[in-house]
């Protein structure tokens, strides 16, 4: 038979591309082991659980980073807490409300730009006006709000990516019944939002656990324990991070991978969490 | 875009034509053969008469076809169905021509086209009846399909007349009954041949206007 | 035999085009009025002005009158809600919203302000029933509507919009996105609908408007080319557009 469908081809270019694909893959997945394998082999045998509760004292002879993952922890709610409401609330009107259409194109251009600049600079705005004019100082205060500011743009542009991808059907099915279109977007399109909402939020929770630059100079760098807990958002708190960068200049590197072994356990608990409230969240899913 | 349904309506209309056609060319042999006596022709009408027949089933099944595969409305259907209804009024058309053939087969009686002097003239008056019909219902031509209707009066008023004729022409020689019966036989068939034409003409009413005899019927 | 909407001198601008030319008709209460015409007449815009569905379009302007009861429906004084209460609208795509089917159902009432829970169970169940998908759903109310078949979908939404016992049902296209069964239960259904309510249907099946509509509109340019008892105007059409449309000689 001439035309038989029988006959089957090598095709080289095709299996010369698939193999070197595959080895572009390997690549990354050996890459992320050998570092997170280094880390762990350089920070586990110094990691001990009293490291992880202990202040660092001079009088106690005590090394430990509990301040840091309470100013951590102080340093993500309070920054969550600005940049939500602003962002999420911005996209909403953004995306359900604006007419003008230029408008619209302006502020996420805007957006888009802020995303790109430098944290460093953030750093500097933020020491000048919050700590400076502001009169703020060094405090977890300052620190938050240039956070909030650079995370912004991670919480709007995902949660305006979230509601566009919600079917305009819904919209219309909510309004055809009789529905306001606050009460639609409470009720139909903020829930079907829910997951890319909540990738921004950890998106941005893994943003401030990352910052170093922007920090160094707003939220400083003390390793104090909160004597109030309110007061303390007025006072200098360095985050893990910071921690690990001064330990790093001092040529502390025995603390310093310990510091980093604790970062990436906690990198990747969010990960899996944020993939995790995803699933659970998603309205959209049928079984 | 319906290129294939204009074709078959076409195709439809076409085989229409030809039956009425056949039809009309077997009134017209009529006449010539009981004009002339001429059995030969008369023989031919009856044979032609399957020819008329088969087109008949022709277009019932074209019609049949077209509703099925197209679900003709309007127009379309209005076409359809009145064509499907006049074959049976053409096709009996027919029938009466090859019936009043068959007698003039039979016929030994010289002269037998005036023998009767209303026949002719019915003859004639039939013989337009049913071509004006069927022109009409082609060029869909209300107004001469209403002058036939009208007509199919003065066939009727002619069959009475012929009716009396006979009754004379027995009285005055009780030999003649048994041609008489077949000049009435002719007589009655030429009359039903006028009703058929009228037929014709009222699915043309339909046709265009969806009304029968003033009932409204789609 | 009286009107329940009546559109008077209707004319609907998006930005310069002219969408909807001079419309005139009155929508019988009780009946099923059906529009039909080819992509882009108007047909639909037409019917999204009968419960102000077009408000969320920007750049329109709407000259003429819109009565619903003989009450101007586009007077300032005009709550919409309580208008789109009244009459409810039914999409082309089932949409059923992410959720229960339950919950889907009972969203109307509940913004008309309805919580008990009693009373919510029993409108669910009547809304259900009445759209003829309860036997199908009553062992799953809790389940996601989106699982659903796209039949049972689509009777989920009419479902979902009988809930606010409206007066007006208006249809866009229901059946155009389901199967040939599925289609005949939904028109089955609007023919026992109709005792109650009044619809609208907007359809590009014209098999369809013969089958179940009392009234039929034919649309073209945004003009009303005409409208009569449906088996009227598709055995002997009036206007020559109209019957060289249904028949297929364009469209």
């Amino acid at each position: 038979m001439e035309n038989s469908i029988f006959d089957k081809k090598s095709r080289l270019s095709d299996k010369v591309l698939y193999s070197l694909i595959q080895l572009c893959t390997l690549f990354s997945v050996v890459l992320l082991v050998v570092i997170i394998g280094y880390i762990c082999y350089r920070g586990i045998p110094d990691f001990s659980f009293s490291y992880l509760i202990n202040t660092p004292s001079i009088i106690n002879d005590t090394i430990g980073i509990l301040p840091n993952i309470i100013n951590t922890l102080y340093m993500i709610v309070l920054t969550l807490l600005i940049a939500c409401p602003i962002g999420i609330g911005g996209a909403i009107y953004l995306n359900e409300y604006a007419t003008n259409k230029k408008f619209v194109s302006v502020i996420s251009f805007t957006t888009e730009v802020l995303a790109g600049i430098p944290s460093i600079i953030y750093g500097l705005f933020g020491m000048l006006f919050f700590g400076g004019v502001l009169k703020l100082s060094y405090s977890i205060l300052t620190g938050a709000l240039t956070l909030a500011i650079m995370i912004l743009p991670i919480i709007s542009r995902n949660t305006q990516v979230a509601l566009e991808a919600v079917p305009k059907s819904y919209r219309e099915a909510a309004l055809g019944i009789g529905a306001t279109k606050w009460y639609m977007i409470r009720t139909v399109l903020l829930p079907s939002a829910i997951p890319g909402i909540l990738t921004g939020i950890i998106l941005s929770m893994g943003r401030i656990i990352a910052e170093s630059a922007a920090l160094l100079f707003t939220a400083g760098s003390a390793h104090i324990l909160p004597v109030g807990l309110f007061d303390h958002l007025f006072m200098s708190g360095g985050t893990l991070t910071i921690e690990l960068y001064l330990c790093m200049s001092e040529g502390n590197f025995q603390e310093a991978f310990v510091i980093a072994f604790i970062l990436i356990i906690i990198v990747l608990a969010l990960n899996f969490t944020a993939k995790w409230i995803s699933k659970k969240f998603d309205v959209n899913k049928v079984v | 875009m319906r290129r294939q349904f204009d074709e078959e309506l076409d195709k439809l209309n076409t085989d229409l034509t030809k039956m009425g056609h056949l039809v009309e060319v077997s009134i017209e042999n009529m006449i010539d053969a009981f004009k002339n006596q001429d059995k030969e022709l008369a023989k031919e009408i009856m044979t032609n008469d399957r020819l008329i027949n088969d087109m008949e089933r022709t277009i019932e099944s074209r019609s049949f076809n077209l509703i099925l595969r197209q679900q003709p409305i309007a127009s379309d259907l209005r076409n359809v169905t009145s064509a499907l209804k006049i074959v049976t009024d053409l096709e009996r058309i027919g029938d009466q021509a090859a019936d009043i053939a068959e007698i003039i087969v039979s016929f030994e009686e010289k002269h037998a086209y005036r023998t009767v002097e209303h026949i002719p003239t019915m003859a004639k008056k039939t013989k337009i009846m049913v071509h004006e019909a069927i022109e009409a219902f082609i060029k869909k031509d209300l107004s001469t399909a209403q002058m036939v209707i009208k007509m199919d009066d003065e066939i009727d008023e002619l069959f009475q007349e012929v009716k009396q004729e006979v009754v004379e022409i027995i009285k005055e020689n009780s030999e003649r009954i048994d041609f008489c019966m077949d000049f009435l036989m002719i007589a009655k068939y030429l009359e039903r041949v006028g009703d058929h034409a009228v037929n014709i003409c009222e699915w043309l009413e339909f046709n265009q206007t969806g009304i029968v005899n003033e009932q409204r019927l789609i | 035999m009286s009107i329940k909407i009546q559109a008077k001198d209707l004319n609907l601008y998006y930005g310069e085009k002219h969408a909807l030319k001079n419309v005139n008709l009155d929508i019988e209460e009780n009946k099923i009025t059906a529009f039909i015409g080819p992509s882009g007449c108007g047909k639909s815009t037409f019917l999204k002005t009968l419960n102000r569905m077009n408000d969320y379009v920007k750049n329109i302007k709407i000259t003429g009158n819109v009565s619903l009861d003989e009450e101007d429906i586009y007077d300032s004084r005009v709550d919409t809600t309580i208008l789109r209460k009244k009459v409810g609208m039914v999409f082309q795509q089932p949409n059923p919203f992410p959720m229960s089917i339950y919950d889907n159902v009972a969203y109307g009432p509940r913004i008309h302000g309805i919580k008990n829970k009693k009373q919510l169970d029993e409108i669910v169940e009547k809304s259900l029933k009445a759209a003829a998908l309860y036997d199908e759903v009553a062992d799953r109310l809790h389940t996601s509507a989106l699982g659903l078949s796209g039949g049972q979908q689509q009777r989920l939404c009419i479902a979902r919009c009988l809930a606010v016992e409206p007066d007006v049902i208006l249809l866009d296209e229901p059946t155009s996105a389901l199967d040939p069964i599925s289609t005949l239960k939904i028109e089955e259904l609007l023919m026992e609908l109709k005792e109650k309510y009044t619809i609208a249907i907007v359809t590009h099946n014209m098999q369809q408007a013969s089958r179940i509509a009392d009234y039929t509109a034919f649309f073209l340019v945004g003009e009303m080319v005409e409208y009569g008892k449906t088996k009227d105007l598709f055995s002997l059409p009036k206007d020559k557009r109209t019957e060289d449309y249904i028949t297929g000689r364009f469209g």
